[in-house]
């Protein structure tokens, strides 16, 4: 009897204790940044879980693809290689565009350019905290992924990386509510920052006043990250604004947009590394 | 207490690796709301089962472990599950003489605070939650204990786990 009651209080001790630590670790890991070597050794620690959680998934894909008609995949093979002979088109016409560039920055005495390097990261079907934005992708620091690593897909920009493990890592995407990203309107230049509503699919544009929206914003404006912040690369598209209404009542007009990006359809995702090319 | 020989800790840690799966399986959307807390049930179970052997340590790894898993904050699962499982350990003895549905009933009631817990920790941390659907995976949670129930006592007695 006395050993059981003995027994209970060091669990009593024991659970305080544990408390105690967890509230210090919630506290260090939303204000550190120590804590993100430890997550990248956690993350590379529970990746088979993930990677098991996946495999049905991709077991499924594999299964539809090889059962795919001859006739499906003609078809598919008829759009890719038409899709394929426009886009070689209009890399004629970015080439052409690119040296004009270079003689103009020459001209101009600006000599360092960034350039960008990619690899394709795959999506695994796994679900994440809920309410919140974000996926795990099979490429980690074992690729050379690192820490706010922007990550588009061909249509826009995605998100960018906030945890890595060895051979994964999370993104999260333009979406989430605690995602902010300066953008820039291609029609007139005007800055602004795109926040994340938590909602699929919607983003909504910061800072713009009720005045300002009159000559710098309408709906259906393309916007494109504007490269403040340094973090993402400049000129990639972002958005069309859908939604601008000036709110009297506040000092900033309300204004959202529709991301480029399929956020939520995507199975492929782009890894963006700078890279900087000098000429002289 | 620790010369005492332990069996079958493979089957506990395969439950657990089995329950985060469960947590982490992809869902359609309509159903996310709707999940229910696998690994916190079978934790509930094995401290009921097993309570001089899994009791707040184990609690606390397994939470840091789900918080790991998917990208909540630090310790957020941790703390909780310590806290159940340190409550069902003690409460072991009056738990285990109710029937299954009873247990469900206290299960029902153990997810509902944890939920709510949850809640309060990530708004202090300033994520806004919007939803307030934190009574649902309690009541799947409910509705799913008897059979996990089942389940877990069937392989604990086939296995012998002690």
């Amino acid at each position: 009897m006395n050993s059981s009651i003995l027994e209970g209080r060091t669990q009593t001790v024991r659970v305080i204790i544990f408390v105690l630590v967890s509230i210090m670790l919630m506290i260090a890991d939303d204000r550190l940044k120590y804590l993100k070597i430890v997550r990248t050794h956690l993350l590379t620690l529970v990746y088979p879980i993930q990677y098991v959680v996946n495999l049905p998934m991709e077991w499924g894909q594999w299964v539809s693809k090889s059962a795919q008609q001859r006739l499906h995949l003609l078809e598919d093979y008829e759009e890719l290689r038409q899709e394929n002979l426009y886009l070689q088109v209009t890399l004629q016409k970015f080439e052409d565009l690119k040296s004009e560039n270079d003689r103009l920055r020459r001209l101009l005495g600006t000599s360092v350019k960034m350039g960008e390097r990619v690899k394709i990261a795959e999506i695994l079907a796994v679900d994440l905290e809920p309410a919140k934005h974000k996926i795990l992708i099979n490429k980690g620091k074992h690729d050379g992924v690192f820490i706010q690593q922007p990550v588009i897909d061909a249509n826009g920009i995605m998100g960018q990386v906030i945890q890595v493990g060895l051979f994964s890592s999370i993104v999260m995407l333009i979406t989430d509510p605690e995602h902010e990203l300066p953008v820039q309107v291609v029609r007139t230049g005007l800055r602004t920052v795109a926040k994340g509503m938590g909602m699929v699919n919607r983003l909504s544009l910061l800072y713009l006043s009720n005045t300002g929206v009159n000559t710098g914003i309408k709906i259906g404006d393309l916007i494109v990250s504007s490269g403040d912040g340094q973090k993402f690369p400049k000129g990639y598209p972002v958005g069309t604004i859908i939604e601008v209404t000036p709110d009297i009542g506040q000092p900033y007009a309300q204004v959202h947009a529709l991301p480029r990006a399929a956020l939520e359809r995507n199975r492929e995702v782009l890894l963006l590394w700078k890279q900087r090319i000098t000429k002289n | 207490m620790g010369l005492k020989q332990h069996k079958g800790g493979w089957i506990i840690t395969c439950s657990f690796i089995f329950g985060f799966m469960l947590a982490i399986m992809p869902l359609p959307v309509w159903a996310h709301a709707w999940r229910p807390d696998w690994v916190m049930m079978i934790l509930i179970y094995w401290c009921l089962a097993l309570p001089e052997r899994i009791g707040v340590s184990t609690g606390w790894i397994i939470g840091i472990v789900h918080d790991v898993l998917i990208d909540a904050l630090l310790g957020q699962h941790a703390i909780i599950f310590c806290v159940i499982a340190y409550v069902s350990v003690k409460l072991h003895r009056q738990v285990r003489l109710f029937s299954v549905w009873q247990q469900a009933v206290a299960v029902f009631g153990v997810v509902t605070l944890s939920q709510l817990l949850w809640m309060w920790i990530r708004s202090i941390f300033g994520h806004p939650q919007i939803f307030g659907f934190f009574i649902f995976p309690a009541f799947t949670s409910m509705l799913l204990w008897p059979w996990l129930f089942i389940i877990l006592r069937d392989l604990r007695r086939s296995f012998h786990v002690s």
